[in-house]
């Protein structure tokens, strides 16, 4: 078990947004958080990196409890990568500056292998000559990719990705959604909330509907997209049809 | 693209007709400078009063005698200048810091930076000197610095408190995202702020912090009030000598001439943020 959560919950106020959530995630799996906005897929990611301290409820990394307080949160976020939906790469760094940096200072690694771990990823995901570029210069599509390789370079244990593709013009997903399956076969573990059903079906091991901030229905992609058992399930993933994602 | 556009007959007109327009514009403007410009020179100098004005403020003999006092006075505005604004500047940034930490650990921190920018934005700058360069050394205690230093610490204390004040608003106007950003990465807090969030910050507003360097460079001047002697202290002693005021106008020459390269790099560092934003959009 490579991420454990048990019991989470999370309320912003009066409104809660975790309720009780439990999942468990295998090394190599990759597993996708489908449901309404509102559901607390973000939160839920959100919370598995400590940005967002959780009211109840543990969460295990490798068998640690990283929600007990004397855990130290920078040591725990070293071993995670998060993606974000609207990239957040650092508008004053260069590309290549954006991936070095936490190399560089957190994990005080040589400057000639961090330069070259870069250079290799960004090669392999066809922006070696944007290197030095800034990301303004850049299509949504290549910021996200880029602050995907920002994420691996730290050799993470696990992936969180937050609808990655949402800001995304259509024809730009493609390239993005292209680079996790290439992440999936590498055998990364992820989590990624995602509003892509078409993706989720190909690339997840297991989807897992969240409703209310709880898990109302899991399993493999082609039983919960296909063949939901519960109503609400079926509700949303009708919705989804009918606004043409599925 | 392999042949060359030709623009249409209707472009043409189009491009015939803006300039044409243009040259109106710039022909009316250069008239009507010409009739302010010339009504003003009229009224001035046909005033009844002129010739005792003109000998009494623009007396160029005067002004070369004065010059050398007025620009060693000037010499130490410069010095003074450099100085305070670096140690403002630097002050300013951690205060602006000390402003956004967070948790009850740092309390005393922030409420110590919080209290210090509300007293030294309020109090007028004047008050701040004669405190510091006369009640300071009433203190006698030992290793007292001189006035020209206290003088200069006061200036760092109360701009130190304005450029907070600008540094901190960068620092809130850099988007929460970032910082997440950052943190997911592993960075410290201190990581954080110090690669990611300052940087940004401090480029934002670089603006209003040279326009505050603007407004230094006339207030170390105040410092002659508690004795050294600045360009417009220098000016006074020369006025009180030759029973004229030429010196006033030769040191307000020079101080709009030290300003012209600042304000100049002023508005080139503005316009060049706003294209870089429309850039970005």
């Amino acid at each position: 078990m490579l991420l454990s959560c048990e019991n989470v919950r999370k309320t912003f106020g009066s409104t809660v947004v975790l309720d009780n959530l439990s999942l468990q995630v295998d090394e190599h799996e990759v597993v996708a958080l489908i449901g309404a906005s509102g559901s607390g897929k973000s939160t839920l990611l959100r919370c598995i990196n400590l940005l967002t301290e959780i009211d109840d409820g543990t969460i295990r990394l490798d068998d640690e409890d990283i929600t007990d307080p004397k855990a130290n949160p920078d040591q725990v976020r070293r071993r995670i990568g998060m993606v974000f939906q609207s990239y957040n790469l650092f508008p004053h760094m260069s590309v290549l500056r954006n991936i070095t940096l936490a190399p560089d200072k957190v994990h005080g690694r040589g400057a000639v292998e961090i330069r070259q771990q870069a250079m290799q990823w960004l090669e392999r995901v066809g922006l070696a000559d944007k290197a030095d570029s800034y990301p303004d210069r850049l299509s949504g599509g290549q910021q996200q990719r880029v602050a995907i390789v920002r994420a691996l370079v730290n050799s993470p244990r696990l992936l969180l990705l937050d609808e990655v593709t949402s800001a995304l013009d259509p024809e730009l997903v493609g390239e993005v959604l292209t680079m996790i399956r290439g992440l999936k076969d590498d055998g990364m573990t992820m989590v990624l909330a995602t509003h892509e059903m078409g993706f989720a079906r190909q690339v997840a091991d297991r989807v897992v509907f969240l409703d209310g901030g709880r898990v109302l229905e899991a399993g493999p992609p082609s039983q919960v997209l296909g063949d939901p058992v519960e109503p609400r399930t079926r509700q949303f993933l009708s919705r989804i049809i009918e606004a043409g994602r599925l | 693209m392999s042949e060359q556009h030709r623009p249409s007959d209707l472009h043409l007109g189009r491009i015939a007709y803006r300039r044409r327009q243009t040259v109106r514009s710039v022909l009316l403007a250069a008239l009507s400078t010409a009739v302010v410009g010339g009504a003003l020179v009229i009224g001035v100098t046909g005033a009844p009063g002129w010739d005792r004005v003109k000998g009494s403020f623009f007396d160029l003999d005067i002004a070369r005698k004065a010059f050398p006092q007025v620009i060693e006075g000037l010499w130490l505005n410069i010095r003074l200048l450099v100085v305070c604004t670096i140690a403002a500047l630097a002050l300013g940034l951690l205060v602006a810091v000390a402003r956004t930490l967070r948790g009850p650990v740092f309390f005393p921190l922030r409420a110590l930076a919080t209290g210090y920018t509300y007293t030294f934005r309020g109090l007028p700058l004047i008050i701040v000197l004669y405190v510091f360069t006369l009640g300071v050394p009433g203190l006698r205690l030992q290793g007292m610095p001189s006035v020209l230093v206290l003088g200069g610490a006061t200036l760092v204390i109360v701009y130190g408190a304005y450029l907070a004040e600008v540094i901190r608003a960068g620092i809130e106007s850099v988007h929460p995202s970032q910082l997440a950003a950052a943190r997911s990465l592993g960075l410290t807090y201190r990581q954080t702020m110090r690669h990611v969030v300052l940087p940004q910050a401090v480029r934002r507003v670089t603006p209003a912090l040279l326009n505050d360097a603007v407004a230094l460079q006339k207030d170390v001047g105040l410092v002659s009030l508690a004795g050294p002697i600045d360009a417009v202290r220098a000016a006074q002693i020369d006025s009180a000598y030759y029973t004229n005021f030429t010196p006033y106008i030769v040191a307000g020459v020079l101080f709009v001439l030290l300003a012209l390269p600042l304000i100049g790099v002023t508005d080139w560092v503005t316009l060049r943020a706003a294209r870089r934003q429309s850039a970005g959009a």
